[in-house]
């Protein structure tokens, strides 16, 4: 037996989370010293620990591809991409929360920092390179996730969506952690590339054990992105959990567990890929199909955006099947384009809630453009990105996505994205119809801050920007590609 | 390929539209009706007349793309920002901007709330329907093919009739259901293209230039058929069109019949036949049948319209028909004719459509049991009415005759029996059209209703007076128009056609036998002979 030789980590792998999470561990004792009538202040710090991590994003980035902590944590420009990411989504999340928690009376320190507890945890996930870390990664940010579903304590919605997620969500991390067991026990490592390498060196193509595991990993993935088969937890969470954590679910992490089945599946599993391509396309194609076809019934738009979202997730596993180099800067330009579209639409949802009104049924939206013009006119964009059409950021990642599927010639899954796009036209198309066609609901007042519309008319703003001027987006997109 | 003129005139023309939205949008209150009119009115008026800028600067001699622009706008994937015209895209621009200020002035009064919604989305729309008439980047081409969707959608959806909710999302689910597919079929091509020769581009020109293999080809031209024939519209996919027709504001009408439909019939031309000519060759019996069944269905069903302005739409399909037709007849006469009628049958459609609206805006009813005898009290309506239909029957004299003939010449020249079915469309549609016109202009004036109507006011007569030019100039003295496509006609011809030219010789002496009593014909037959290039080729100089 070799001497276990532990090298002095190289800190600078995860500085971002690690400042991170050393603020929160500050933010929990300020709390303590912050009366309740100006918990707003934890907001305001929660933001500026976001932006501390944003900066260490930055100054890490010229570092370029470095490993540590015995090359179980990478930090490479594709891991960057999606904590920078993360750090936009948990920005544009805490802005919008702030009022809508007030309203909810549940303007508590722990709001901010579960949530970025939860950063931080997508964050350790994107830059795992072990399959210990992806583990570790993933369960500091589902925990602290389920929490936040949870927050409504008193709402049995919220209790329910909580549960159901918690259940189903411990259920699918087993079924991912017997996975990985079985890649251990063929591979004998839990390194990512040394599972690849070993796998390209020894041929375990035929392998039950190997195959087992390879389903066991897909399944539980598809649990974490809410794909068909493993769906049936999304509509519950999304309509229970608070509208702010839904954005944030919708988004974040959505986000970190594509970026994560990008690293396994294509730097541990390359020569797996006849088993796992055809499963991920049926999951694929089911969840176009179910995801956009269930949400033309739905009456509540959150459970309508969840269905949607179940579709959308279809959409991006695209790019995942095809593999390429297009295919994976698909799947991040569709996150990013995404994480503006979505939290914008759950931003206009929260505007319409107010003490004792909801504001989550679609016909609460009668007449909404009509007395709001310019939040209305916010809404449309956000809606025909999301359904795809230009020139807003949904088109040019959709068109990305298709372009990777097309590339790697699966036509026929192009096609049923393409006409499942169509679906989602119509039911996308009945929010605009009732905020313009529809007549008002007389008394109607927004209960707005500033924070609120702000991201409104950010998100707005990116969706067209990115739509118009997607160039320098594809550009770093591609250049963050995962290095296989 | 260059720009004659020393300015991005057509960016300057697809975004002017543009420009005059953005401060209704943001600026005025939307209690200032008459300024966002006169804003909207202006600004479409300024887009028309820098359009004719164009006139004298369009060099007829060649094929070649013109004005072009050509900057990169997504370089990381090869989209350009790519704008040009040739011979067709030049009167489809200039019949947009020109149609487009009719309709806004045709909604003056007709529209009285939201007005401030409603014109920026008729703004809107015509940046869309430039931008696709010039775009020669696909993608480049697919955005505005697509940006004129949700506009359209809230002016049926918005100001249209009863069913407008129904109508806008069955228009918008249709022709994004036809589109979608074409996007697909535009990646394929890309990528087959890049697998050639190595280059990523999204350029039509040079995929003009490509040969495709054909099994590429055949799917491409599938895709494309959706996407087009939806928009055309094309039998079956045509029914649609009735329903956005008939809950449709005036003004929507006008443009969806006046320009949105030749969309379609210009993709073909332009996309369909030389990048996927082989394909385009295998599938002409099958679009010939659908054109044909389009012909003759339609008209029959006009004959039991009681709705004047459903009727007007059955009518479309119909004459959409004779483009369709005429496209896949992949001569010079045929494709010739099919976009002189594209031209025509926005003129003749869109004055229909005014017409209706007008008696439409005084009864609110459009029934045609409601009306007779209405000539006797509205003289000047009727004899507006009158050039109209005889435009839309094909009386020789006025458009809808060189369009229809020309067609009917090409096909003639393929096929015999197709010539005898499209022809015995036009004795349908002539009678769809007369019978019209005859319950409702003679007859006794019966309903007390009618006898209080006022006939056309001035600015409502200003809307119909131009279009009425536009028809007995194309009518008497086609020349100018067809010589203004015969080059790009000719080069298209070549590329899906490439036997044609022994053909063409053979035309001319045949032309030369047919007996025929119109004048207008000696000035078409003109256009074949070398002199007439020559004509052409001064008339480019200056």
């Amino acid at each position: 037996m070799t001497p276990i030789h532990i090298a002095y980590p190289n800190i600078f792998v995860i500085l971002p989370e690690l400042i991170l999470m050393c603020w929160v561990f500050f933010m929990m004792m300020a709390d303590l010293f912050i009366s309740k009538e100006k918990k707003e202040v934890n907001a305001l710090l929660a933001i500026i620990g976001i932006l501390l991590s944003a900066a260490a994003v930055f100054v890490v980035m010229p570092s370029g591809h470095i490993t540590s902590f015995n090359d179980s944590m990478v930090s490479d420009s594709f891991a960057l991409f999606f904590k920078l990411l993360f750090c936009i989504a948990a920005v544009l999340t805490i802005l919008i929360s702030r009022k809508y928690i007030a309203i909810e009376g549940m303007n508590w320190g722990e709001y901010y920092t579960l949530l970025l507890f939860a950063v931080s945890g997508m964050m350790v996930l994107v830059s795992a390179t072990d399959l210990v870390t992806i583990y570790l990664g993933m369960e500091f940010m589902a925990l602290t996730v389920y929490v936040l579903t949870g927050y409504l304590r008193h709402d049995t919605r919220s209790n329910e969506a909580a549960l159901k997620y918690f259940l189903l969500g411990a259920f699918s991390s087993a079924i991912i952690l017997y996975g990985m067991v079985l890649l251990y026990g063929v591979t004998g490592s839990t390194n990512i590339y040394k599972v690849a390498s070993f796998l390209a060196a020894n041929d375990n193509f035929s392998n039950p054990v190997m195959i087992a595991s390879v389903i066991l990993l897909v399944a539980g993935f598809a649990f974490k992105v809410a794909a068909v088969p493993f769906h049936m937890w999304a509509p519950d969470a999304y309509e229970g959990a608070p509208t702010s954590i839904t954005a944030f679910m919708a988004v974040g992490p959505k986000a970190a567990s594509f970026a994560v089945i990008l690293r396994i599946f294509l730097v541990a599993l390359p020569a797996m890929k006849s088993h796992w391509v055809p499963i991920f396309w049926g999951i694929s194609a089911i969840s176009m199909l179910l995801g956009n076809i269930v949400a033309v019934a739905q009456t509540n738009i959150k459970r309508m955006l969840a269905y949607s979202s179940i579709g959308h997730a279809g959409f991006i596993f695209m790019g995942v099947i095809s593999g390429t180099k297009i295919g994976i800067a698909s799947v991040m330009l569709y996150m990013l384009a995404y994480l503006f579209m979505s939290i914008g639409a759950f931003a206009v949802i929260i505007l319409l809630r107010k003490t004792g009104v909801r504001g989550d049924e679609i016909k609460d939206f009668s007449g909404f453009a009509r007395k709001h013009p310019s939040l209305g006119l916010c809404m449309l964009i956000f809606l025909v990105s999301l359904i795809g059409l230009p020139p807003t950021a949904g088109f040019i990642g959709k068109m990305y996505l298709l372009a990777a599927a097309v590339e790697a010639e699966y036509y026929y899954l192009a096609a049923i994205g393409v006409l499942m796009s169509v679906v989602s036209l119509f039911y996308y198309m009945q929010v605009a119809k009732t905020m313009y066609i529809d007549e008002e609901i007389p008394g109607q007042q927004l209960v707005s801050s500033n924070a609120l519309t702000l991201v409104v008319y950010f998100c707005a703003a990116a969706t067209l920007l990115i739509g118009m001027f997607p160039n320098r987006f594809i550009t770093s997109a591609l250049a963050s590609v995962l290095t296989m | 390929m260059n720009n004659v003129l020393g300015f991005p005139i057509l960016s300057l023309i697809i975004f002017l539209p543009l420009i005059g939205a953005i401060p209704i949008m943001l600026f005025v209150p939307k209690q200032k009706e008459e300024l966002i009119r006169w804003l909207s009115a202006i600004t479409t008026f300024v887009t028309f007349i820098v359009s004719l800028i164009l006139i004298p600067n369009f060099d007829t001699a060649t094929h070649e793309m013109q004005f072009v622009e050509r900057h990169s706008w997504i370089p990381s994937i090869g989209v350009q920002y790519f704008l040009g015209i040739d011979g067709i895209s030049f009167l489809l621009v200039l019949l947009t901007t020109m149609i487009t200020f009719i309709a806004v002035l045709s909604s003056w009064h007709a529209i009285s709330e939201r007005l401030k919604e409603f014109h920026v989305c008729v703004l809107l729309l015509e940046v869309g329907m430039l931008g696709a008439f010039m775009a020669l980047d696909f993608v480049f081409f697919y955005v505005f093919w697509e940006v004129m969707l949700v506009p359209m959608y809230f002016i049926i959806g918005i100001w249209g009739g009863p069913r407008r909710l129904y109508s806008a999302i069955k228009f918008f689910l249709y022709t994004l259901l036809g589109s979608v597919f074409m996007l697909v079929a535009i990646l394929a091509l890309f990528f087959v293209y890049h697998h050639y020769t190595g280059e990523y581009t999204f350029n039509i020109l040079k995929y003009m230039e490509f040969n495709f293999p054909f099994n590429v080809q055949w799917w491409v031209f599938l895709a494309f058929f959706l996407g087009f024939a939806v928009k055309v519209p094309m039998f079956p996919f045509h029914t649609w069109l009735p329903d956005a027709h008939v809950e449709a504001p005036t003004a929507g009408s006008v443009i969806l019949a006046g320009i949105l439909l030749k969309m379609g019939t210009y993709g073909f031309v332009r996309f369909a036949l030389p990048i996927t000519p082989d394909a385009a060759h295998t599938f002409v019996p099958f679009i010939v049948t659908l054109s044909i069944i389009a012909i003759i269905y339609a008209a029959f069903i006009c004959l039991a319209q009681k709705d004047m302005k459903k009727l007007i739409a059955y009518s479309s399909v119909s004459h959409m028909g004779y483009i369709t037709l005429g496209t896949f007849t992949f001569n010079p006469q045929g494709l010739e004719g099919a976009i002189l009628q594209m031209i025509n049958h926005g003129l003749s459609s869109a004055a229909l459509f005014l017409i209706v609206g007008l008696v439409y805006e005084r009864r609110h009813t459009r029934m045609i049991a409601d009306f007779g005898g209405l000539a006797k009290v509205m003289p000047i309506y009727a004899v507006f009415f009158a050039i109209a239909t005889m435009s839309s029957i094909g009386l020789p004299g006025l458009n809808g005759f060189i369009g229809e003939f020309l067609i009917l010449l090409g096909v003639f020249k393929v096929s015999y029996i197709w010539a005898f079915l499209a022809a015995f469309g036009i004795v349908v549609g002539a009678a769809y059209a007369l019978w019209l016109y005859q319950r409702t202009m003679f007859g006794k004036l019966e309903n007390p209703e009618n006898i209080e109507l006022k006939d056309l006011n001035l600015r409502e007569k200003w809307t119909l007076i131009p279009l009425i030019i536009m028809m007995f100039w194309i009518g008497l003295y086609p020349k100018p128009f067809l010589d203004t496509m015969h080059a790009s006609v000719n080069n298209i011809v070549q590329r899906v056609n490439p036997g044609y030219t022994p053909a063409l010789e053979s035309f001319r002496i045949e032309s030369g036998s047919v007996p025929t009593a119109d004048p207008t014909h000696a000035g078409r037959a003109n256009t074949n002979e070398p002199s007439g290039h020559g004509d052409t080729a001064h008339h480019g100089g200056h």
